[in-house]
């Protein structure tokens, strides 16, 4: 019996109980049933095609955009249903943000990158999107770098720095997760590294979930970690113990580099 | 030999020739029309020549051939004087020609009428009477020529106020009309008070007529007499004159000023004698607002169509129908649509709404002819397609990493179509603008049904209310250029005018498009990006 709620998760963000989704008729997630912890990180590790990815998505609904995607299953997001049809995508995906795995700077200023998402909720007050630029660029531990070309294109900034540019983006907005899809596989270690020494950071006000192939990366960042095999949820529990003492052999044989 | 073969080597070789070939096609083409074109201006020296038999002749060389019959060389002389001989053009064989020279005292006027006048100056007389024969013919006949055409030139503002008297009482016109056609008896009154307005407008119109032609005829009393090679004496009215020149005594600077002033005559002048002279103002000028309208048209539809098709549409045997009729509609041949255009803008919607709104002007078609608009309206319906295409494409190479992005941070479908998805595709509609554009200006079949003609009175924008004359007809140079070079009277003296407007399309387009084009790469290089 995967643990559903491990005993020390008091305060739950995000309850999923038995979902499944099916791309037409193959089922690519089975009756997953996840709590993911408030203000903490918690990682998805799995071999390519297990559905950590689609799991993910689940989250903001990005598979919205696909056609034949079906859910069954709720997914609460503090005690409200997100899986309904009606539900306001726009308003939900203010609250879960998303960085992907290429980063995806919009061809613009660094400064228009970072109010996105306050241009397209509205916000015209240059004193509120000046506070708002320094503070994610602050919270994505770049601002040092760009401070002094706020208003150059982000498109020639470095791969690391675009990644982070995309996370500032992501947090400008205050969801209350971020969601990252791999967001270091097309990093080199040191950027992966800064990368990676923000999260930590970033759990401070956010809760964190991440999708990573890199084990060891699951294991240096992240505070829960889910093994997911084939749609299944195979473990998921306290980092610590996933790597050092999992219950199943199966997530020993993955961590192992057995097999995946 | 096989290794050469293996790698591919031929085809690289096959390519970079049909390259090759493609580039000189298009270098001869333009250099051809250039050289035609460019040298046209360029007053040539006026030879006159005794022949063997006795006659002379005088005029430029234009043209020599070999002589098949004699093994010797011809040579083509433009001799002009059409009134006198009746043609512009002679051939003569060298062996005939017994002396070649080129007096100083040779003298070239273009005419209003009548083409080149190729002579020598005799006497001027002014308002009848005959000048003393003690100063310099040619020095007095420049300074009178000026002063007529000063005198010409101040009844300029008397013509305008003609002008505007004339549409006054046009306008009054139209308005007497439409009120007895809505209800005679009830709007008596309003019609004969108009009607006497009309009258006063008319009666001083005929008053400044009258002025107008006692001064007109007292201009034309200024004449002068010249006289041919062989003697034959003409007498010339100053107001004929549009220039005088003696191509002989004229140096480089001179030439070249001339040249100049030809030029801009061409830019902004009027043509003369049936478009084969003078300049092709109206005809540009035409061709650019028609391919603006066509854009205004075209743009829209193209880019608005295109963002449903790739971004709205679900993706089914519809939408497969929508997008291969697009693609068809872009083959099939533009009389087709010229037509087409004739039928359904004009038979259909313009005299419909000449029935609706103009029915006192009937049977005189208002929208219910060819013009502008509905000439616009069909080279948008021929140049959607490409827009069309061009668009969709552009809309595709958006990467999709960037949709997602914007979608992730709460943004709706539209507002990542409108902020990121249509700048970044910008370039790509730019490009079937581009391609739109060129084949607008190009097109002429289609317009010859719905609205262009070979002289247009009036352009479509003047400065009369309401300034845009949207129902006018116009002129185009692609269909000046058939006009002039198989439609005219005097095909060869009209050769070299059919080059020049050639090269003015040319350039027209070349114009356009380089700007367009230019804007665009500015344009993707902000938009390059790594994400995808």
């Amino acid at each position: 019996m995967p643990l559903r709620s491990p005993q020390n998760i008091a305060d739950p963000v995000l309850e999923i109980s038995d979902l499944n989704l099916f791309y037409g008729t193959s089922r690519a997630l089975k009756d997953i049933s996840l709590t993911i912890p408030r203000k903490q990180v918690t990682a998805f590790i799995g071999p390519s095609g297990c559905g950590k990815s689609t799991l993910l998505r689940c989250f903001n609904r990005m598979n919205d955009l696909l056609e034949n995607v079906r859910i069954e299953g709720s997914i609460k997001l503090d005690n409200e249903e997100i899986t309904a049809p009606d539900l306001d995508v726009i308003g939900l995906r203010r609250r879960v943000g998303m960085v992907f795995q290429q980063s995806n700077p919009f061809p613009k200023s660094i400064y228009e990158n970072i109010i996105y998402g306050l241009r397209i909720a509205g916000i015209r007050d240059k004193a509120v999107l000046d506070e708002t630029v320094e503070r994610s660029l602050r919270g994505a531990a770049i601002w040092d770098e760009v401070k002094d070309r706020l208003h150059d294109s982000a498109l020639g900034l470095s791969g690391g720095q675009a990644q982070r540019i995309c996370i500032a983006r992501a947090i400008a907005v205050n969801p209350e997760i971020i969601l990252m899809d791999e967001p270091c596989s097309a990093l080199d270690p040191i950027a992966t590294a800064k990368i990676e020494e923000l999260i930590n950071e970033l759990k401070e006000q956010y809760t964190v979930v991440i999708v990573t192939h890199n084990m060891q990366q699951a294991a240096r960042v992240s505070d829960f970690t889910a093994f997911l095999y084939l749609g299944e949820l195979i473990e998921f529990d306290v980092t610590k113990k996933v790597f050092t003492n999992p219950d199943k052999k199966h997530t020993e044989d993955y961590i192992t580099g057995r097999f995946g | 030999m096989s290794r050469f073969w293996k790698q591919g080597e031929p085809q690289v070789w096959g390519t970079a020739a049909a390259l090759t070939i493609t580039l000189l096609m298009v270098v001869t083409l333009i250099s051809v029309v250039m050289l035609n074109g460019l040298g046209f201006f360029w007053p040539s020296d006026t030879a006159l020549v005794s022949l063997k038999d006795g006659t002379t002749l005088l005029g430029e060389i234009t043209d020599k051939e070999k002589a098949t019959a004699t093994q010797g060389v011809k040579l083509q002389f433009k001799v002009g004087n059409r009134d006198l001989y009746g043609q512009d053009f002679r051939w003569v064989d060298k062996k005939d020609v017994k002396s070649l020279s080129y007096p100083d005292n040779a003298i070239v006027l273009e005419r209003k009428e009548n083409g080149n006048f190729y002579g020598f100056l005799k006497s001027l007389s002014l308002n009848g009477a005959q000048t003393p024969a003690s100063a310099d013919p040619w020095e007095q006949l420049l300074s009178q020529w000026k002063s007529v055409k000063q005198a010409q030139h101040n009844l300029d503002g008397l013509r305008d106020k003609m002008s505007d008297l004339n549409s006054a009482a046009e306008n009054l016109r139209l308005k007497i009309l439409k009120l007895s056609y809505r209800d005679k008896t009830t709007n008596q009154k309003e019609i004969e008070t108009l009607s006497v307005q009309q009258e006063k407008l008319l009666t001083e119109f005929n008053t400044l007529l009258d002025k107008l032609n006692s001064a007109t005829a007292e201009i034309n009393q200024s004449t002068a007499l010249f006289q041919d090679a062989s003697g034959e004496e003409k007498e010339i009215a100053l107001t004929d004159i549009v220039r005088a020149f003696r191509p002989n005594t004229m140096g480089f600077f001179a030439k070249s000023a001339f040249y100049a002033g030809k030029v801009k005559e061409l830019l902004v002048g009027e043509p003369r004698e049936s478009n084969t002279e003078g300049g092709l103002f109206p005809a540009i000028f035409g061709t650019v607002m028609m391919v603006l309208f066509m854009s205004i048209f075209s743009l829209p539809f193209g880019v608005i169509a295109a963002i449903y098709l790739r971004e709205y549409a679900k993706e089914g045997l519809l939408v497969r129908i929508v997008r291969i009729a697009v693609n068809n509609l872009a083959g099939v041949p533009s009389i087709v649509y010229g037509v087409f255009g004739l039928g359904f803008f004009i038979y259909g919607i313009g005299s419909g709404i000449d029935q609706l709104f103009y029915p006192e002007r009937l049977p005189t078609p208002t929208f219910g002819t060819g013009g502008i608009l509905w000439a616009s309206l069909t080279l948008a319906l021929l140049t959607v397609p490409v827009v069309i295409v061009s668009t969709e494409e552009g809309l595709a190479s958006v990467p999709k990493g960037l949709r997602q992005g914007s979608l992730s941070l709460g943004a709706t479908k539209f507002q990542t179509l409108v902020k990121i998805v249509l700048p970044m595709a910008t370039p790509g509609i730019m490009t079937g603008m581009i391609l739109a554009m060129a084949r607008a200006a190009g097109e002429v079949a289609p317009l010859m049904l719905v609205g262009v003609v070979k002289l247009a009175p009036a352009l479509p924008i003047d400065g009369q209310f309401p300034f845009f004359h949207l129902d006018r007809k116009f002129m185009h140079l692609g269909f000046h250029i058939f006009d002039v070079g198989f439609q005219s009277p005097n095909v060869e003296a009209a050769k070299p005018m059919v080059f020049v407007t050639t090269l003015l399309l040319l350039a027209i387009v070349i114009t356009a498009s380089s700007t367009a084009i230019h804007l665009r790469n500015k344009m993707k290089k902000k938009y390059a990006t790594k994400a995808f």
